[in-house]
């Protein structure tokens, strides 16, 4: 090479490392906890995890620092195979966390069983958000393939999300049409063809509709979508509630073989068990998702949840039978987004 | 590299620094500890998946089509940036004027920025509802979310690699070469490029080089502003990370390793044409 004069370069490179190094600054307390999550549970997490460790630091008289890492879901997930020593998961499906436990044993298989309501403390669901007014008039999913629909969503290769997502409005076309599978996937295709950008994780789509103004209507967590709303004013967006969408249950677990390394099995138990109390309850349903146990919760954050028809992941026969079908290598989306010539 | 005399061709040339064998073996060491080893890594992972899966997943319309997207915005990209590079390169070598030092320093700006937000911030400017994109889009111009918003992203990160690289070997063209080439009747067309250019052009090649790989291999800018339309503006390394979140580990590394593959070649026929135009019109340095 010649003499060319990289050290600026080389200069910035080691700036940026160090920079990188140095964000992971040790934090002292008696414990840490390392919570893995994924993208839309951001507030949820940071107003839980204040509660949890001022709940444990009046029993025990320990203080607790609890860390949270929020990403896509499958790509969290990645990371906890890869190494990264999470101490629980928090995850958005239920295969992301088989993932982890088939990959690294970990978490042993039967996780789903170890915590109330198959490991889901609090549920959401899929929502329209549309722009103030409905100008194009969306109310349930048949109208998002209208003509001049623009529908954004993220991938449902990379985002947990999207995946709910998709299987909704399959659950709709599929009970639409009488339980006909062909008509379901033509009309899932046909609403793909109204997705002009597909984002990588559910945030990403969040922002693509709201800050970049792309797109008549948002399938949004329901929780997102109330986000949004709050945080930008009911005067932009409203949320259209359709006739049916799924249940979509987040799932935790307590990653065995890394909490049995650091000594942090009892608090991690205890962090996930917290969120199943009457206070972990109040505060999910705060932050707009549906608590598993509505009756703890404050009344004025259940009645904004919008009554509707819900399928759940057992109608696809679970996410073992349902992820290879619809998003493995060659599945469905695969087979609708091949190129149309 | 391949500077000196391709006729001769000597292992060792007296050097002030004596210890060859040292700085041998060292460079050989480094260089395995931190490239080879990692890459014979991915060879080996994608060596997992057997020849008949390998070209199944490399001939893939979606592997292609991601890889030609990648390729061709990355070159495209490089193109331009070769040719704003010099322009740049040029003011900021032959021409003194205020603020010249800051929009010297600007130039090394897309290095230090994590490259996530200059592709938030590129999006933001060209969404249909952005500062940019609100006026280009009543034209029908769309650049985000397209291949064109593609070859913008990488663009912006590319940029400093032309500049720095041709702006010490402009520095060193004296003026008189101008000088000279005018008073034997070269007019300024003549000037630029019989004279200036070919001086220039091993450099400028390294700098298109080093913008094309960088272009190649680039996600974080890239993913915010491509809309990411698997067969439209699906990138190779986005699909190397979706392969990743399938947990298809095979998969990924084996697109990973068609893209080395390729980039190799083609660094390999630049670094060729580097040192033919080099022999031809001399060092430049």
């Amino acid at each position: 090479m010649p003499s060319i004069r990289m050290t600026r370069f080389l200069a910035a490179a080691v700036f940026a490392s160090s920079v990188a190094i140095g964000a992971t600054a040790p934090v002292f307390a008696d414990q840490t906890l390392l919570n893995v999550s994924y993208d839309p549970t951001r507030e949820l997490y940071k107003d839980f995890n204040a509660a949890f460790a001022a709940k444990w630091e009046k029993d025990t008289g320990e203080t607790v620092t609890i860390q949270t890492s929020h990403g896509g879901s499958g790509a969290q997930a990645r990371s906890v195979i890869d190494g990264l020593d999470a101490d629980v998961v928090t995850l958005a499906l239920e295969g992301d966390i088989d993932a982890i436990a088939s990959k690294t044993g970990k978490i042993p298989a039967d996780w789903k069983s170890r915590f109330p309501n198959n490991s889901a403390p609090y549920t959401s669901t899929i929502v329209f958000l549309v722009r103030k007014g409905n100008p194009k008039g969306i109310k349930d999913w048949g109208d998002l393939t209208k003509d001049d629909v623009q529908v954004i969503t993220p991938n449902p290769k990379t985002s947990g999300g999207a995946r709910w997502n998709f299987l909704a409005a399959w659950a709709w076309a599929k009970q639409a049409n009488g339980g006909d599978e062909t008509k379901a996937q033509d009309f899932v295709t046909k609403l793909l063809q109204h997705v002009p950008v597909l984002d990588t994780g559910a945030r990403g789509a969040t922002t693509t509709f709201v800050q970049r103004g792309l797109g008549d209507v948002l399938l949004a967590w329901e929780n997102e979508a109330y986000l949004s709303l709050e945080e930008l004013g009911p005067d932009q967006f409203e949320i259209v509630t359709p006739t049916l969408s799924i249940r979509a249950d987040p799932p935790i677990a307590v990653v065995d073989g890394n909490v049995d390394q650091k000594g942090t099995r009892k608090l991690a138990e205890a962090y996930l068990n917290y969120l199943y109390s009457d206070e972990g309850q109040k505060i999910a349903a705060k932050h707009f998702y549906r608590p598993s146990r509505p009756e703890v919760a404050d009344k004025a954050d259940i009645d904004r949840f919008q009554k509707l028809k819900l399928a759940t992941i057992d109608d696809f026969g679970g996410w073992k039978a349902a992820q290879p079908k619809f998003f493995g290598d060659g599945g469905v989306f695969d087979q609708i987004y091949k190129p149309a010539q | 590299m391949k500077a000196h005399s391709p006729t001769r061709w000597r292992f060792k040339r007296p050097s002030v620094i004596p210890g060859f064998g040292m700085a041998l073996g060292l460079t050989l060491t480094w260089l395995t500890l931190l490239i080879l080893i990692p890459l014979s890594g991915l060879a080996w992972r994608s060596s997992e998946l057997g020849w008949d899966k390998f070209s199944q997943i490399a001939f893939d319309p979606r592997t292609l089509s991601a890889l030609r997207i990648s390729f061709g915005a990355a070159f495209v990209a490089a193109c331009v940036n070769a040719v704003f590079g010099v322009v740049l390169a040029w003011v900021l070598v032959r021409y003194r004027f205020a603020g010249k030092r800051i929009i010297d320093a600007m130039v090394d700006l897309p290095f230090a920025l994590p490259t996530a937000v200059a592709g938030i911030a590129l999006t933001t400017l060209y969404a249909p509802n952005g500062w940019i994109g609100q006026f280009l889009t009543p034209l029908g111009i769309r650049i985000a979310f397209t291949p064109v918003g593609i070859v913008v992203a990488l663009v912006f990160v590319g940029l400093p690699f032309v500049v720095r690289t041709v702006q010490p070997v402009m520095e060193e063209i004296d003026k008189e070469v101008e000088e000279a080439a005018a008073t034997l009747g070269a007019n300024r067309f003549q000037t630029i490029f019989r004279v200036l250019l070919p001086a220039l052009a091993p450099a400028v090649l390294t700098g298109f080089a080093l913008a094309f790989a960088r272009g190649v291999g680039e996600y974080g800018s890239v993913i915010f502003i491509a809309g990411n339309l698997p067969f439209k503006s699906e990138i190779a390394p986005l699909l190397i990370v979706i392969k990743l979140e399938e947990y298809n580990y095979a998969a990924a590394t084996g697109i990973a390793a068609v893209m080395l593959i390729i980039s190799f070649i083609m660094l390999l026929v630049i670094n060729l044409i580097q040192s033919w135009s080099r022999r031809r019109y001399g060092n430049g340095i």
